[in-house]
């Protein structure tokens, strides 16, 4: 399903470019240049400068949000340039048109970096050993590079040397770039090496800039006063009387918003954040409009979904084999199961706020963001100015898990901002207003429909998915059509489009119009496979008992790794047989099959992480044990085994595998909310309640060693360890849990079931 | 007007009596190191030592400071080098950081109190300091390594 979204990343990735060098009085910069291409989106990129100096300065245009990126796509440049890592810095940099798609999300950063920054690195290496070989007297084949300098024997030349005598030159076409041939992984010095991730140190001692941090003279401080809905509220009245007495109050104002991001919103200026806290309080606003959704509830939304399950007609056909209805109908058994998610938050501990002016005829957007190509577009059209005049600069994100995708409140404040003819005003939100306007991961109802043939073998898997979609919110544009030609949100659906061989499938995605409505569904960590394994794990479990099969055997007898699901290069090389792999691994290291004490189970769960076109394998072994007089499960120990390729950086790698896993725990069993009168009921940290650190089981990760193409790792373990609870709590006390969160009551009574 | 002692430093300040401490240090004060998280004391993301007591500057009028000595992540230790800081480098505890100042100033003043630690009492120390990335493994791990003796520490991370 996402093999046209992954066609067009290398499209993205390769696509008419030329690569050429060039000296300025800088440095020299390797540019990727794209030759009068103004349709391209992809316009002229440069990735790293090298100075006088010998620094190398990485350009990275994804955003810092706890994965230590910057680090691990500087290590990529710095290996294939033999470039002395002491002398690399990282250079998070701002929007700019020549930067092509400017996105961090998905798990992409390092997968899509690897093959763009090693080839660009592997030309930068050559041009500069060509130049030192020169430079030196001797030919080139006598040259190595190590450690930014070009040796030749016992003589070297350091690169800032090389770059200081400006004899360097050359051009590549986009072919030769392609063909650049990259180190080979036993030549690896850096790659797969352990390194101190450079975002650490400012972060332990107050002096690491976040978005929330950003400041200029003469600012204002906005906050702002939501309306009742997300969508559909006009300003009615604003009354001040109260505000007024707050002292440090400026105004109150009602934001014309010609993008529609942020209908209704009122902003309240004030000296001080605190001041325009307290006024805000105070404001008083009617809004009119939007009536039927003020009064939409959790239970309205999961209705609305199984109505459009059960309308067959409903929605996109994302995977549709002949004969799925025929296996059906001549199957010996067929097993049925609904599944379903509550609301969840992303309730990243930075509110989301931004800083905005206007300076010498720019508008700048200080802000920490996931998706910077994403709201340049609705900045352009609410500010009525052309994008080339707007820039966002790059901030650190305290928290991203996807909530800074969507960057609404970029809008907001530039709004603020130009109400007051482009004065600084830097907003920020409270917790209980981002928390109210979050894009929430919508409720999701799925249902799930197997055929078994002779011999409990599998012949058919029918999967439907609802539920509000993000992607069809805010990025349409990013939605391939199903085969019934149907647009559908690919993020919204993926991992049900899995790797096992299940005979004739069918996957619909459909999505909610009433989510729609009601709110902005958001992209949450993982987005789609947070629920899509939910239903597909769990589902394979209770198959794997109506087929009469223990779940592991039954699940690896289906990850064959035929036909479609042989894999291929770059990749997926390997297939199913790699999430045979791990699977079987995680299984053994856990003791799958050994005695366990009584109320305790072991659940198993295994996907292919994020994207079917960029396959992190991955498996979890959930020992989880139920107090059966309550039916409280508790976590005892995560053990989680994952192939990603080539891992860039081993202890970035894990770090984001040990974030994911607890991640998702919280969201299994200690998360989710619900809508009740059109809003979220939970909206501060009272009563969404997080994991925290007395409920951290015992975690044992490893990595398959494998040097196939680096995938991700921010999400894949997000998508596996809910599943593997629900299951644990089954073969724990046989309660089948099907709802997400995971509550004591629900497992009480699936125990009296 | 308040007059206390912030990072060793006397100061006064103008932000009026009820204004939380939280936005007295970062926008008047202007130390960010100190962050806003929920603004109901849940997060623990604000925590600031208040005559050496680990408290949540989020629902501390700033008047209630009046004379006291307030210290925020910038003052644990004038180079960054507290050996909480050293070990939460070690060990790579932060990833999107934007909780570790609260989780380090809470930690700071557990070890002050427990030199020593057991895990049980990390636990609930910690346990109003939410990590939204879930880095908690490491936090602990950061904590332990912090107040071990030197020649444990190798045991400790390992």
């Amino acid at each position: 399903m996402s093999l046209s979204l992954g066609d067009r990343r290398e499209a993205i990735a390769l696509s008419r470019r030329g690569f050429m060098i060039t000296v300025g009085a800088a440095g020299a910069v390797f540019a990727l240049t794209s030759p009068a291409q103004a349709a391209d989106t992809y316009a002229p990129t440069i990735w790293y400068v090298i100075d006088k100096a010998g620094i190398v300065t990485v350009h990275v245009i994804r955003a810092e949000m706890g994965q230590h990126v910057g680090t691990a796509i500087a290590r990529i440049v710095a290996d294939e340039l033999e470039a002395d890592w002491s002398k690399v810095k990282i250079d998070h940099v701002d929007s700019d048109p020549k930067w092509g798609l400017m996105m961090t999300g998905a798990s992409w950063s390092v997968w899509q970096s690897y093959p763009l920054y090693s080839q660009a690195a592997a030309a930068g290496r050559i041009a500069l050993v060509g130049a030192g070989a020169k430079l030196l007297g001797v030919s080139e084949d006598k040259c190595v590079a190590r450690k930014g300098a070009v040796i030749a024997g016992r003589r070297s030349i350091s690169y800032g040397e090389i770059v200081a005598r400006g004899e360097l030159a050359g051009q590549w076409s986009a072919e030769d770039l392609a063909k650049m041939p990259i180190k080979k992984a036993a030549d690896r010095r850096l790659i797969g090496k352990p390194a101190p991730a450079r975002d650490v140190p400012g972060k332990t001692d107050g002096t690491a800039v976040y978005g929330i941090d950003a400041k200029v003279p003469d600012m204002l401080y906005g906050r702002p006063v939501l309306p009742p809905t997300r969508y559909g509220s006009q300003v009615v009245t604003i009354d001040e009387t109260a505000a007024r007495q707050v002292p440090g109050y400026v105004n109150a104002i009602a934001l014309q918003d010609p993008s529609g991001t942020v209908p209704g919103w009122v902003m309240v200026y004030a000296e001080s954040f605190a001041a325009a806290d307290k006024a805000a309080k105070r404001l008083k606003v009617t809004w009119k409009g939007a009536a039927a959704s003020r009064k939409v509830s959790e239970a309205d939304l999961q209705d609305r979904a199984r109505d459009l399950i059960a309308d067959r007609r409903a929605g996109s056909l994302v995977v549709d084999d002949p004969g799925v209805d025929a296996a059906f109908r001549s199957a010996r058994s067929t097993h049925e199961a609904t599944y379903s998610t509550a609301t969840a938050l992303h309730m990243q501990l930075e509110p989301v706020n931004a800083l905005a002016f206007e300076k010498d005829g720019v508008f700048e957007i200080h802000t920490g963001n996931q998706w910077q190509s994403l709201v340049l577009p609705w900045l352009a059209k609410a500010l009525e100015r052309k994008e080339e005049t707007i820039v966002m600069r790059t901030y650190l994100l305290g928290g991203g898990f996807g909530r800074r995708l969507n960057g609404d409140y970029a809008v907001a404040a530039a709004l603020a901002s130009k109400a007051l003819k482009g004065r600084p005003v830097k907003m920020v939100m409270t917790r209980a207003d981002d928390t109210r306007f979050d894009s929430p991961r919508s409720p999701s109802v799925q249902t799930v429909r197997m055929a078994f043939g002779e011999g409990g073998r599998v012949t058919a898997m029918d999967h439907a998915a609802c539920a509000g979609w993000p992607t069809q919110a805010m990025a349409s544009f990013f939605m391939p059509k199903g085969d019934n030609g149907v647009a559908y949100d690919p993020f919204a659906i993926s991992g049900a489009d899995h790797w096992y061989n299940v005979g004739a499938q069918r996957v619909r995605a459909i999505s909610n119009d009433l989510a729609n409505r009601t709110f902005r569904p958001g992209w949450l960590r993982s987005v789609g496979p947070g629920w899509t394994n939910w239903a597909v794990e769990s589902f394979m479990d209770e198959a794997a008992e109506k087929a009469g099969v223990d779940p592991l055997a039954f699940r690896l007898r289906m990850l064959d790794a035929a036909g479609r699901n042989a894999g291929s290069a770059p990749n997926s090389v390997g297939g199913a047989r790699r999430q045979a792999a791990v699977l079987q691994r995680v299984a053994t290291k856990a003791g799958w099959g050994k005695p366990l004490p009584a109320n305790t189970g072991l659940g198993l769960a295994t996907t292919f992480g994020q994207e079917r076109t960029m396959p992190t394998w991955v498996a979890c072994a959930a020992r989880v044990k139920v107090d059966p007089a309550t039916g409280a499960g508790r976590v005892e120990k995560l053990t989680l085994v994952a192939d990603a390729g080539t891992i860039v950086s081993p202890d970035g790698a894990l770090a984001q595998m040990e974030g994911a896993a607890l991640w998702v725990l919280s969201l299994a069993l200690f998360e989710g909310s619900e809508f009740v009168n059109g809003q979220v009921k939970d909206t501060n940290l009272d009563t969404y309640t997080p994991l925290r650190m007395a409920d951290v089981p015992a975690l044992e990760i490893e990595f398959v060693r494998s040097n196939e193409a680096p995938v991700g790792l921010g999400e894949p373990a997000t998508t596996v360890v809910g599943p593997a609870i629900g299951n644990a709590i089954y073969r724990a006390v046989g309660a089948r849990v099907r709802h997400l969160p995971i509550r004591p009551a629900a497992v009480k009574a699936a125990m009296q079931a | 007007m308040t007059t206390f002692k912030l990072n060793g430093r006397e100061v006064t300040v103008q932000s009026p009596a009820d204004t939380p401490l939280l936005w007295t240090i970062r926008d008047e004060l202007g130390l960010t190191g100190t962050k806003y998280g929920c603004g109901i004391a849940q997060c623990g993301v604000c925590t600031v030592h208040i005559d050496g007591q680990a408290l949540r500057a989020c629902v501390t009028p700033t008047g209630a400071v009046a004379g006291k000595a307030v210290t925020t992540i910038e003052g644990l230790h004038s180079k960054g080098a507290h050996p909480l800081q050293k070990a939460w480098i070690a060990a790579e505890a932060p990833q999107c950081g934007y909780c570790q100042s609260g989780q380090i100033m809470q930690a700071a003043a557990l070890l002050k109190s427990k030199p020593r630690p057991t895990d049980a009492e990390i636990d609930a120390a910690m346990n109003g300091n939410l990590c939204r990335c879930m880095a908690y493994v490491r936090i602990k791990q950061a904590i332990k390594l912090a107040a071990a003796p030197a020649r444990a520490r190798k045991r400790v991370k390992a």
